[in-house]
């Protein structure tokens, strides 16, 4: 951590042109000194989890560790540190709110952190998650982030994961919905040692949305697990979920998403969909979408499948002029673009279209103006 | 709304088992319990040869080593293995001749609707009737040993066909496979034998029909079925129970293998005691179903309607292994009252450009809870496999619970798996339409639930197609709004 | 003689009054349009007609073929001969139109005591009614309503209507989501169908189904009440001047 705070600021930057963010840099899970929070509209409060304890003991007492418990999850995360998000009801932050979490070190480190986001009654907010590694040692991390939607709060959440191989990264994102509330998050999986995503979301009142998407380019050895349970607890909620993978090498990927619909969320509305896309005979892919459905007046459906290129579409392209590769490449990135494509802000689109094609090209995959090294 | 829907709902799964009677035959029993011994006294019993009997022991050991799975979505109480009657068997051996069967045990089959005196019986269908531990009467025999099919008890089978079985048993659900079929190895009591040869097809539909009569006895029968080469046969087993308040057991294995062109058509219409509206007795149906399609392009086809037992853990699997070998699973199953079911299919694709298919009905009501856990596998040297896996749920009323749990493992990059899965219920606006045209709230429901299960019924034996209908009616009488 | 006596029918659907006292009388061979803004209880009246439960009368009686409709289940008032042609019909996923029919031709003839239709009379009697609306056999053998057209839906209704042969046919919005071709279809169907027999009533937001089933009573239907009869002529005028010129009137 010594180390960073002697980089120059601009290293904290992990910029994406033309978006402009409100960034907050966490670096070994502890929340950066230097971070400059005070610049924030009225309303919106950001600060170290530390902080948070006696700064805003209330809203902390009250929502500290309620999600989890609330949740399945039964493994703890006691990190001291991360951060704590609040916005007051009605407050709207216009810029995203960047979160980048950054992993720096001269031995092998294992750390914690975790995060908490609450919003208030209609307060809406826009969260960038960007998850780096900065030097080549072995990184075993646990994050653990709770969100607290209050009644018509929306929140929509992007995590760009970008580390180098010899991480193992267990993620996990748990939210709590209030009545018409909306979560709209979105995993990108660029690049990874071990990655574990659990995202749990738990639709409280009535009339609450979510939607989750993911994306996963694998290669060498990677392996991603995405691990997602929707609990319907209220009436008239939607839950839509689709997660997109493509892998080569001997890559491994793992969905097991469960949608629960409890006894009294009739009209419930509810998809859920996992596609593979498998490049070579070493890659594996698991993929489990369950139902376990207690009400009768519901729409539900998923469905999953695992497959390789069309190769009608690929000869349709070559038949185009286009070359084979190209055409492969071409197929690749329409695939996982279904899922980014599905990006509100714009700037954050175009950057991960442009991130993705250079992955599927086997080129470095850095951010703009980065000169950080993730993917070593 | 909903309450004029569930006073419909009420009044049509109010069906009442109509099997539920007790046949008062002399039984020999053994003492409760399990232990080497009662192995022992087993195998005596029905003298076999010292390989089984170790064979037995074996499974027993191994099955000492094992806990009951946990994994299913189903609340099994606790089953106290010592307090089973692990033997029972009507004190008649297997006649030839009809006139010698006991008066009794025929009049049970014949209130079963299933005569045992082949002049009555059904055209075309042998059949080989199972009561408690043993096999009754195997009907047909002889008309079917003249093409070299063999359809015996599997007692009969250990005695007269020693090789054969002992080349088999075992071979597809080894005795280590799981809980249950520890157990049953250990333990298995009769069954079925059938044996198809190089080139023969099955000039009539082969069927077992199983029932429990004795009190707090276990059943743990064992079929094998050997289709060689170029072979076909269809075969069909139905199973029954009396009303009794306590959970009796019921763990069986089914072991099929296919060779190379081979076809075998595997139905199942299970109607085990499912216990009474309040979830008192029924029976527990924990069975190990799997059939091997070791030759090249040879096809197993499960098809089953589900509609008993307290608690169902069962899936029928295949394991394709030769290249371009077929399997299709078609399931309707009912749960209703109290009932639980977590069943499902395994496909594990071995062979080249294998193809599977999966279609997969639930329909439940009352309190119930019916799962499908379906796996499909694609190993890593499998080239050019498919799946495809459907599985609906329909729910008749909001106690009910309707899960889908299903496990795609792909390890190939030309195979290609795909699931689908939709929830539904039977709309208040179906049901009024069909009012409408003058169609009564019963036949309503018993009109969408045949649209809705048609699929399945359709690729039962035809002979059973229409029971099977009515048997799906019957179960949902009373449940529907 | 008087087929259907509505009297001063009062309904409400959760709790909310839609049918403020309806009168209305339709004799044997009579076609009737009901017309009327959305909203007005068009809809509810055809609902409290072929009995779904959902509606509740709360005063008020029906009168059809001289006994108590209101006492009799959906199915039976369906047997009596009541044909309600959904303005949404619904799927049965796996049960064919034939099928489907089959099973209810044999309900009605139960119903009646008339022995059952052997299968070769059946398909004999339902070719003929679709050589009579000149349809082809497409439709009869796909699942009930599923993946069918606007068109072919209603088209379907009509065959079922001409199938079971009712006494009093309730047509309800059939126009809606019909192009030219379709309607001319539907509208001389029911044309071929009618009789000294048995009466129609047309419920419609529009003149257009007017135009091809000419009405010999027009009920304008506003609030939960009809606020106007008259002979066919008041269909142009209502064209003309629209449903304002009646709410004016009103106020």
């Amino acid at each position: 951590m010594t180390e960073l705070e002697n980089i120059d600021d601009s290293y904290f930057e992990c910029k994406v042109n033309g978006l402009n963010t409100k960034c907050v840099t966490v670096n070994n899970g502890l929340f950066h000194p230097k971070n400059i929070t005070s610049d924030l509209p009225e309303g919106v409060h950001v600060c170290s989890m530390k902080e948070a304890r006696s700064r805003y003991s209330d809203i902390f007492e009250c929502h500290y560790d309620k999600v989890r418990r609330s949740s399945d999850v039964s493994e703890n995360n006691d990190a001291a540190d991360g951060v704590f998000i609040y916005l007051s009801a009605g407050v709207e932050l216009e810029q995203p709110l960047q979160i980048l979490n950054t992993l720096g070190s001269e031995t092998s480190f294992s750390g914690l952190q975790r995060n908490l986001v609450v919003l208030g009654k209609g307060a809406r907010l826009t969260m960038l998650v960007c998850d780096h590694t900065l030097s080549g040692v072995e990184f075993d991390i646990n994050n653990l982030t709770e969100c607290v939607l209050d009644d018509g709060a929306a929140l929509d959440y992007y995590e760009v994961q970008n580390q180098h191989a010899a991480t193992r990264f267990e993620n996990k994102l748990l939210v709590s919905e209030g009545r018409a509330s909306l979560l709209d998050a979105m995993m990108i999986t660029l690049y990874g040692g071990e990655i574990r995503n659990h995202i749990h979301v738990a639709l409280n009142k009535s009339d609450a949305d979510c939607n989750l998407r993911g994306v996963y380019i694998l290669d060498k050895k990677q392996k991603v697990y995405n691990f997602t349970y929707v609990d319907h607890r209220a009436p008239h909620c939607s839950s839509h979920e689709h997660f997109k993978g493509v892998l080569d090498d001997a890559a491994f990927a793992d969905f097991m998403g469960c949608v629960r619909v409890r006894p009294d969320a009739q009209k419930t509305d509810s998809y859920q969909a996992n596609n593979n896309l498998l490049l070579t005979p070493f890659a594996k892919v698991h993929t489990s979408p369950q139902l376990i459905i207690d009400a009768d007046d519901v729409k539900c459906s998923h469905g999953a499948t695992v497959g390789q290129m069309n190769e009608e579409a690929l000869f349709y392209l070559r038949s185009r002029g286009v070359g084979a590769d190209e055409a492969k490449l071409m197929m690749m990135f329409g695939f996982a673009h279904d899922i980014i494509g599905k990006i509100k802000l714009q700037p954050l689109r175009e950057e991960i279209d442009r991130l993705i094609d250079k992955r599927f090209r086997g080129e470095f995959s850095k951010c703009h103006n980065c000169t950080m090294n993730c993917n070593k | 709304m909903a309450k004029e829907n569930e006073n419909i709902l009420q009044e049509v799964t109010n069906g009442e088992y109509k099997y539920g009677f007790v046949t008062e035959v002399e039984t020999d029993i053994i003492g409760k319990g399990l232990n080497e011994d009662v192995i022992r006294l087993i195998s005596a019993k029905k003298q076999e040869p010292e390989w089984l009997l170790e064979f037995r022991l074996k499974a027993y050991k191994h099955w000492l080593t094992m806990k009951m799975p946990q994994w299913a979505q189903l609340n099994v109480p606790e089953i106290n293995y010592q307090d089973i009657i692990y033997y029972a068997a009507p004190k008649q051996e297997a006649k030839k001749d009809w006139d010698d069967v006991d008066p009794d045990l025929k009049s049970a089959f014949d209130k079963l609707g299933i005569p045992l005196n082949e002049q009555k019986t059904l055209a075309g269908v042998a059949v080989d009737a199972v009561m408690d531990s043993i096999s009754v009467k195997t009907t047909f025999k002889e008309a079917l040993a003249e093409r070299g099919i063999i359809f015996c008890s599997f007692s009969e089978a250990v005695k007269d066909h020693s090789d054969l079985v002992k080349k088999y048993l075992g071979r597809v659900v080894p005795y280590t496979d799981n809980f249950f079929a520890a157990l049953n190895s250990a333990v298995f009591s009769d069954g079925s034998f059938v044996y198809i040869p190089k080139g023969v097809r099955s000039p009539m539909e082969l069927s077992t029909y199983f029932r429990i009569n004795a009190a707090k006895t276990g059943q743990f029968e064992r079929t094998l079925i050997i289709a060689e080469e170029d072979s076909f046969v269809s075969y069909l087993e139905g199973c029954t129970a009396p009303q009794r308040d306590e959970n009796q057991l019921h763990a069986a294995i089914v072991e099929i293998f296919i060779e190379k062109n081979a076809e075998v058509k595997y139905s199942t219409v299970q109607n085990w005691y499912p216990g009474d509206k309040n979830g008192k007795g029924g029976i527990y149906n924990f069975v190990t179903k799997r059939g091997i399609c070791n030759g090249e392009n040879s096809k197993l086809i499960w098809a089953q309607v589900e509609t008993g037992s307290a608690i169902t853990w069962k899936y029928p699997s295949t394991i394709l292994k030769g290249n371009g070998a077929v399997s299709e699973f078609y399931s309707v199953a009912v749960t209703n009252n109290y009932q639980q079911a977590d069943t499902g299919t395994k496909m594990i694709h071995i062979g080249n450009n294998t193809r599977s298919r999966i279609v997969s009905k639930g329909i439940s009501a009352g309190h119930s809870s019916n799962s499908y856990r379906g796996l499909v596998k694609v190993v890593k040297t499998c080239e050019g496999a498919r799946n495809f896996s459907q599985c609906d749920s329909l729910l008749l009323g909001d106690k009910c619970g309707a899960h889908t749990f299903p496990y795609l493992q792909v390890e190939n990059p030309t195979a290609q798996v795909e699931h689908e899965a939709t929830t539904s219920k039977i709309g208040e606006d179906q049901i009024f339409y069909c009012n409408q045209r003058g169609i009564s709230n019963e036949d309503a429901v018993g009109l969408i639930i045949k649209g809705y299960a048609g699929d399945v019924i359709n690729k039962m034996p035809m002979e059973f197609a229409v029971e099977a209908q009515k048997l799906l009616q019957i179960s949902i009488e009373g449940s529907v709004g | 003689m008087n087929l259907l006596e509505i009297k001063d029918l009062h309904a409400e659907v959760d709790g909310k009054e839609i049918l403020k006292g309806i009168n209305l009388t339709v004799k044997a061979g009579e076609v009737h349009a009901i017309m009327g803004p959305n909203g007005a209880g068009k809809s509810t009246l055809s609902a409290v007609l072929t009995g779904r439960e959902r509606f509740n009368v709360t005063k008020g009686n029906i009168i059809f073929k001289g006994m108590e409709l209101l006492q009799l289940p959906a199915e039976d008032r369906a047997r009596e001969g009541i044909f309600l042609s959904f303005q949404y019909p619904v799927e049965i996923p796996g049960i064919s139109t034939v099928n489907f029919l089959k099973t209810a031709v044999g309900e009605h003839r139960k119903y009646k005591k008339l022995p059952p239709l052997s299968g070769g009379e059946f398909l004999k009697m339902l070719r003929e009614k679709m050589e009579l609306l000149g349809m082809d056999n497409k439709l009869i053998n796909r699942s009930l309503n599923e993946g069918f057209s606007g068109g072919e839906k209603k088209k379907n209704e009509i065959l079922q209507m001409a199938v079971l042969n009712p006494t009093l046919a309730i047509l309800d919005e059939t126009d809606s989501g019909l192009d030219i071709d379709a309607l001319r279809l539907v509208a001389q169907g029911v044309n071929k169908l009618k009789s000294p027999d048995n009466a129609t009533i047309v419920i419609t937001h529009y003149q257009r189904l007017l135009d091809y089933i000419v009405p010999d009573v027009v009920h304008i239907l506003y609030d939960g009440r009809i606020v106007k009869t008259a002979g066919k002529e008041l269909v142009p005028e209502l064209e003309k001047y629209g449903y304002d010129w009646i709410k004016e009137g009103l106020s």
